[in-house]
Formats: structure tokens, C-alpha cells, sequence
């Protein structure tokens, strides 16, 4: 079953059925399968659209606040004492972190298929803000699954998105986190197959998703290498982004995939430590299997139940990931690496000192591996940190962890 | 040898009758309560029995089989547990097929092969996988045909006739109609909408068409058997079993009384006579 991957050219997956080598796939009930097949080809036209592609950048530009800008970070460079540090950043974007860019491009996509409800999983609540930011703008009504746990631990964006007008469903079956929030919004699609659109927040699920959110993200990716190029006249030695589904890193990856010259790192979540067994790093500490309408590496017991994630970052929260990312870890093109809880929280702390930038406590597990980084690299060398979302949705969780009042 | 799934629907065939799927969660709440029942369930009138096994994240199933399986997870029931209730089963029985259903993971985690033998030795007749669409069977189907376990195949409201073929490919047994767009045991079929999508499938398959997902009264049952192949009733078993826990009763009795009842209202609604158009 699993034979060696070789492939010559990393972009051009996935294949017509959504695989990227062995991985992605539609493992779908058969009453979803006519619809994610609808997806598909919706998506593919809209794809080849000038017209959608003219209205996703106009947003793009004048909603979203693109391109955002590509920044040195001097001092944390000089700390750091090794290659120069650029950050991207995405935290700038409207609504506060880069799940704005694929929720536009599916809003359109949804408006395009005729869909009039819109439903939505999230974790840390990034990308149900997201979402319930362009149902606002388009007067679509927005319906967010979010595990209960996640709702205590969030609780700015849930007032957020209560804001906006989408309503919030806490989810209470399994273990009331992200991937829990997952299976419910599935079973609502399941029930509601005529006017939901399910827009899914990251590059996970059934095929068309992981290739529709990486094409999405790749936006980050593409401004990436032009303003490299702009400001260092060459391509950076290494991009480093965290790893939760994935969609940020896949959008920073995949424009620089045939660029074997460019490191590309995938930090996922170790949570209390690898060896503890309670962290999110599914590929760093787990197997393939198939979950969520894809296969992919998972987190799973000796029997192939799904175990829990733990992370203190919600967003990171998730027992799998997208499949693009297991075949680029099964091919060696990318490297994972992973952060513990305490770790990113020495991160998060840094970079808000160093640089005046709170950041996500996503964001700051890649951050925490940017001293080995950096090093390695080399003075004379250049990385990119994906700084993909921004930090005030955490500081209460950052101070109780800190042991903290505020 | 004729597959123990065939001959039951030829028997009933003869006899005019539809058949009574009982579905319950193996292990639900231990590996002996369900002993107990699938011993009991042919007497109380199943013709054929759907043994669910438990998965973690069951993303195709409502409240009552989601718990099922927590349950059935807390009491330390795995695939292995499962095909052992078979195999025990199978010392008491040789006639009654039984169906397994559930997601892939757990038998990709086993490994398609090793799973198709240990199933065919432990006297399952098909399995339903609900997360695998056809187009992603191949590689289990491969395996379960080498042991001659069928892999029953859901056909849906959403299935149209451009994409039945594909559906129903490499089928056999019977085929089985999700007669709701939706979850496990939430929304109820409707017979009136059953009839004509039974008739379609029943000509493009020339197999039987067992109709479930929306079924949990006796009325129900009569309704839906009269125009199918037969019947499955799953939620509304598993919710019994969930009563008598939390009533500290003995759930065995109360689901074979359950049974009894549902098997009755499903059985002797078609002296209208041939099951296949």
C-alpha cells in the first residue's frame, strides 16, 4: 500500500481523484459524494474564471488589505545572532491572521454555486471569525461549529463572531475540540445537502478542499517570493510556518516547491512533549490513516481510534493534517519539526518584546524553533517566519499560563 | 456455496416477506450483553443482523450510535472483540448473515487483507464501510472478494442516475438505501419517497434493497418493508440499550422485546408476493 513516492515535480499534484501520492483522497458517505464531486467542478470553473479570479483580488486588495507586507525583523535577528529574520506578515490581513484568504475565495465560490447558509469548523476561532466576517459582507447567513472547550478558551472570538451576526453552536460530543467541531459540521452537511456550502478552514477534507485552500493561501507564498526577491534580490534559504491542518504553511510552501534551493519547515504542536503522548504533532508523532474525509497522518491508538490532540494553542488542536503536508513529509521536500507548550509561550513572549508584535500562539511554535534555525542557516543567510495571525485572542489563556490577572 | 446473505433473501423470497435488519453497536455496553442479544436476535425475529463497531469519530451517525460507540469504546470493545462476537455467535448459528458496519479507519489500521481473512474466518457475510465511496474501495474490495464477504454499498437520496453504475459496482448481497439525507436516527423516511428510489435501484443492481437510516417505529417499519427488500432498524434499538443502563435494567430483554415487536410489523406486509422487478 505504500509505495515509494517519486515525484519529479512536487507542484504538480494532486492527481484527478485529490491524491497527493499516497494521501488525500474522497472518503466521504455516499450522500455527501455527489456534492463534494459538484465542488469540484464547480471549483475548477471558478478557477479558470478571470472574472472570479478579477473579484477574489479586488478583495483580495481593498477588503483583506493585500499584500501584506514582507518585514525585517532586525532586532530578533540580532538576538538571534544567525540569518537574517524576515516575517510575513499575514497578522495585518484583515480580521487578524491569514484564514481570511481562503474564506473570501470560498465565499465567492459558495455565492457562485447558488449555496445560502453557510457552515463552518473552528478551533482557536480564526477561521470562524473569517468566516463570519465575509457571511456579514455578502448577507450570508453563518452558522460556526466550535468544539466547548474551544469556546471557554476563545472566548473574544466568539463574541466576535456573535458580532457579526453568525451564530456560534458549541459542540459537546466526543472530546469538544476542533476535530469534534469537524464532525458536527459534516453531519449538518450531510442533513442540509441542498443549500449549505461548508467552507472548510484548512487545507484538509475531502478533495477539492486541500487543493482549493492551498490555492487560496498560496497568495502568501506568491507575495512572498516577489518581495524576497525585491528586497534581497534572491530566494530565502528556509521558510518556517506552524502546522496545525496547515493551510498557512501550505500556502507559504507551494510556491516555492520546485525551489529545492528553499528549506521549507513545518512547526507542529508538541504540547506537554513528543514523549508525554499529549501534543498535536501528527506527523512528527503519528501514522497515516483516513479521518475527515482524507487520508492523512493521524494521531491514533494501537486500534486506529483517533486519540486527542492537546496543545495550548486551539488552533493547533487537531489530531491530523492536511494531506499535501504527509506527502511532503513522506518525499523529504519539507521538514517538520515540533514546540512545546512552553516553548512557544517563551516565543510569544520574545517576539512581543524584541519586536513590538504579539503574536499567535500558533505562530509563536514557529517561532520557537527560529534559534536552531537560524543558526543552522547562517549569518549570511535569510529565513522567512510566516506570522500568521495575531495575538490578542490569547492573551488570557498566555496569562493564566503565566499565572497572571488580568 | 451460496452466500448466507443470498439464501436468507431467497428464503424470504419464497415466503414473501421482507426482511428485519437489527443493527446494534458491538460492545454496547460490554462484549457479553452483546452476546447475549445476537443470540436472542433470530428468535426475536431478525433476519439478518448489522453489527455496528465502534469508531471515534463517527461523522455519518446522530446521537444515539454516536454514544453507542463511547460507550462501547469505554468498555474496551475493539475490531478484534467484534469479530469475536461473530465467532461466538457462529458456534450457536450457521443461517442468520450478519452484516458489520462502520468507518475505515480502524480496517485500514488492521490492514485490508488481514482484516478480510479474519473476518471470512469469523463467519461475517458483508460489512458496510460508511466513509468509503466506490471511489475509493478498490483496494478493500480486492481483499473482502478474495474471502467472499460482500461489501454492501449505500446508495443515497443525493445518488442520481448518472452515478448509480458506479455506486453499485462490485457490489453484492444486497444494497443498502440511506433513505434520509442526514445522520443516523434523526429524520424519518418517508415511504412514499423509499418506493420509487427501492424500484430504481432494485433494476439497475438486480439485487436486494434493504432501506435504513430513518426507520424506528413498527408503523415505520410496516410502511418502509412493504416497499423494500427489507428493513433496518438501528437508533431506536441502541437507544433502548442506553435506558435500561441508565435504569440500571437488563438492556438484552428489553432490545429483544423491541425487536420482537419492530420484526412483527415488518414481516407479513407483502402478500403482494415478488421481491426483485
Amino acid at each position: 500500500m505504500n509505495k515509494p513516492l517519486t515525484p519529479n515535480d512536487y507542484s504538480a499534484w494532486p492527481d484527478e481523484t485529490g491524491r497527493f501520492g499516497d494521501f488525500g483522497g474522497r472518503y466521504v458517505a455516499e450522500t455527501l459524494m455527489p456534492l463534494v464531486l459538484e465542488l469540484g467542478k464547480a471549483y475548477a470553473a471558478a478557477k479558470a474564471d478571470p472574472a472570479f479570479q478579477a473579484e477574489l483580488k479586488n478583495l483580495q486588495v481593498h477588503y483583506a488589505g493585500r499584500p501584506s507586507p514582507l518585514y525585517f525583523a532586525e532586532r530578533l535577528t540580532a538576538h538571534l545572532g544567525g540569518a537574517k529574520i524576515y516575517f510575513k506578515r499575514e497578522e495585518l490581513n484583515h480580521t487578524g491572521s491569514h484564514k481570511i484568504n481562503n474564506a473570501l475565495g470560498q465565499i465567492l465560490l459558495a455565492r457562485r454555486m447558488g449555496k445560502t447558509r453557510i457552515i463552518a469548523e473552528t478551533g482557536a476561532g480564526q477561521h470562524g471569525v473569517a468566516t463570519a466576517t465575509v457571511c456579514a459582507r455578502f448577507g450570508l447567513p453563518g452558522h460556526v461549529y466550535m468544539g466547548a472547550t474551544d469556546v471557554e478558551r476563545q472566548k473574544p472570538n466568539v463574541f466576535r463572531m456573535n458580532l457579526l451576526g453568525t451564530e456560534v453552536i458549541p459542540v459537546t460530543s466526543g472530546t469538544a475540540t476542533l476535530k469534534d467541531a469537524m464532525n458536527e459540521a459534516l453531519r449538518d452537511w450531510v442533513t442540509n445537502v441542498h443549500d449549505t456550502y461548508y467552507l472548510i478552514g484548512t487545507a484538509a477534507g475531502p478533495h477539492p478542499y486541500p487543493v482549493m485552500v492551498r490555492d487560496f493561501q498560496s497568495v502568501i507564498g506568491i507575495e512572498t517570493r516577489q518581495q524576497i526577491l525585491e528586497m534581497e534580490g534572491r530566494l530565502p534559504d528556509a521558510t518556517v510556518a506552524c502546522i496545525g491542518g496547515g493551510s498557512n504553511a501550505i500556502g507559504m510552501f507551494h510556491p516555492f516547491l520546485e525551489d529545492e534551493s528553499v528549506r521549507l519547515i513545518g512547526v507542529e504542536a508538541a504540547g506537554h512533549g513528543l514523549v508525554s503522548g499529549l501534543h498535536a504533532a501528527s506527523l512528527t508523532g503519528g501514522r497515516p490513516g483516513v479521518l475527515h474525509g482524507n487520508k492523512t497522518y493521524l494521531l491514533q491508538d494501537a486500534e486506529g481510534q483517533i486519540k486527542d490532540a492537546h496543545s495550548i494553542s486551539a488552533g493547533l488542536d487537531y489530531p491530523g493534517v492536511g494531506p499535501e503536508h504527509s506527502f511532503l513529509h513522506d518525499t523529504g521536500r519539507a521538514q517538520y519539526l515540533s514546540a512545546t507548550d512552553d516553548e512557544a509561550l517563551a516565543a510569544f513572549q520574545l517576539c512581543a518584546e524584541l519586536e513590538g508584535i504579539i503574536p499567535a500562539l500558533e505562530t509563536a511554535h514557529a517561532m520557537a524553533r527560529l534559534p536552531d534555525i537560524a543558526k543552522d542557516v547562517g549569518k549570511d543567510g535569510i529565513v522567512v517566519l510566516l506570522l500568521s495571525g495575531r495575538g490578542d485572542k490569547d492573551i488570557f489563556s498566555v496569562a493564566e499560563h503565566l499565572g497572571r490577572k488580568i | 456455496m451460496a452466500s448466507r446473505i443470498a439464501t436468507r433473501f431467497a428464503n424470504l423470497k419464497a415466503q414473501g416477506r421482507s426482511a428485519f435488519v437489527a443493527y446494534i453497536m458491538a460492545g454496547d455496553p460490554d462484549f457479553d450483553t452483546t452476546l447475549e442479544i445476537l443470540k436472542g436476535l433470530p428468535a426475536a425475529g431478525a433476519d439478518i443482523i448489522e453489527l455496528g463497531f465502534p469508531f471515534s469519530d463517527p461523522m455519518a451517525d446522530g446521537p444515539a450510535i454516536q454514544f453507542a460507540a463511547q460507550r462501547a469504546l469505554k468498555g474496551g470493545m475493539t475490531l478484534s472483540g467484534t469479530l469475536d462476537l461473530v465467532a461466538r455467535f457462529r458456534t450457536m448459528d450457521r443461517e442468520t448473515p450478519i452484516v458489520l458496519m462502520g468507518y475505515l479507519n480502524p480496517i485500514l489500521n488492521r490492514g485490508f487483507e488481514t482484516f478480510a481473512l479474519d473476518a471470512g474466518a469469523a463467519g461475517v457475510d458483508g460489512i458496510i464501510i460508511v466513509d468509503c465511496p466506490p471511489e475509493e474501495a478498490d483496494p478493500v474490495a480486492d481483499a473482502l472478494e478474495a474471502e467472499g464477504i460482500s461489501l454492501i454499498r449505500l446508495a443515497a437520496p443525493t445518488t442520481d442516475d448518472a452515478r448509480l453504475p458506479a455506486v453499485i459496482r462490485r457490489t453484492s448481497g444486497f444494497v443498502y438505501y440511506v433513505s434520509v439525507a442526514g445522520v443516523t436516527g434523526v429524520k424519518e423516511a418517508d415511504a412514499g419517497e423509499v418506493a420509487p428510489a427501492v424500484a430504481r435501484i432494485r433494476k439497475a443492481s438486480g439485487l436486494p434493497v434493504v432501506v435504513g437510516f430513518g426507520v424506528r417505529t413498527p408503523e415505520r417499519a410496516a410502511s418502509v418493508a412493504r416497499v423494500a427488500d427489507g428493513v433496518v432498524v438501528g437508533s431506536a434499538l441502541v437507544e433502548e440499550i442506553a435506558a435500561a443502563i441508565a435504569q440500571s435494567r437488563d438492556p438484552v430483554s428489553k432490545v429483544l422485546e423491541t425487536v420482537a415487536s419492530l420484526s412483527k410489523a415488518a414481516h407479513f406486509v407483502r402478500a403482494d408476493g415478488p421481491l426483485s422487478a
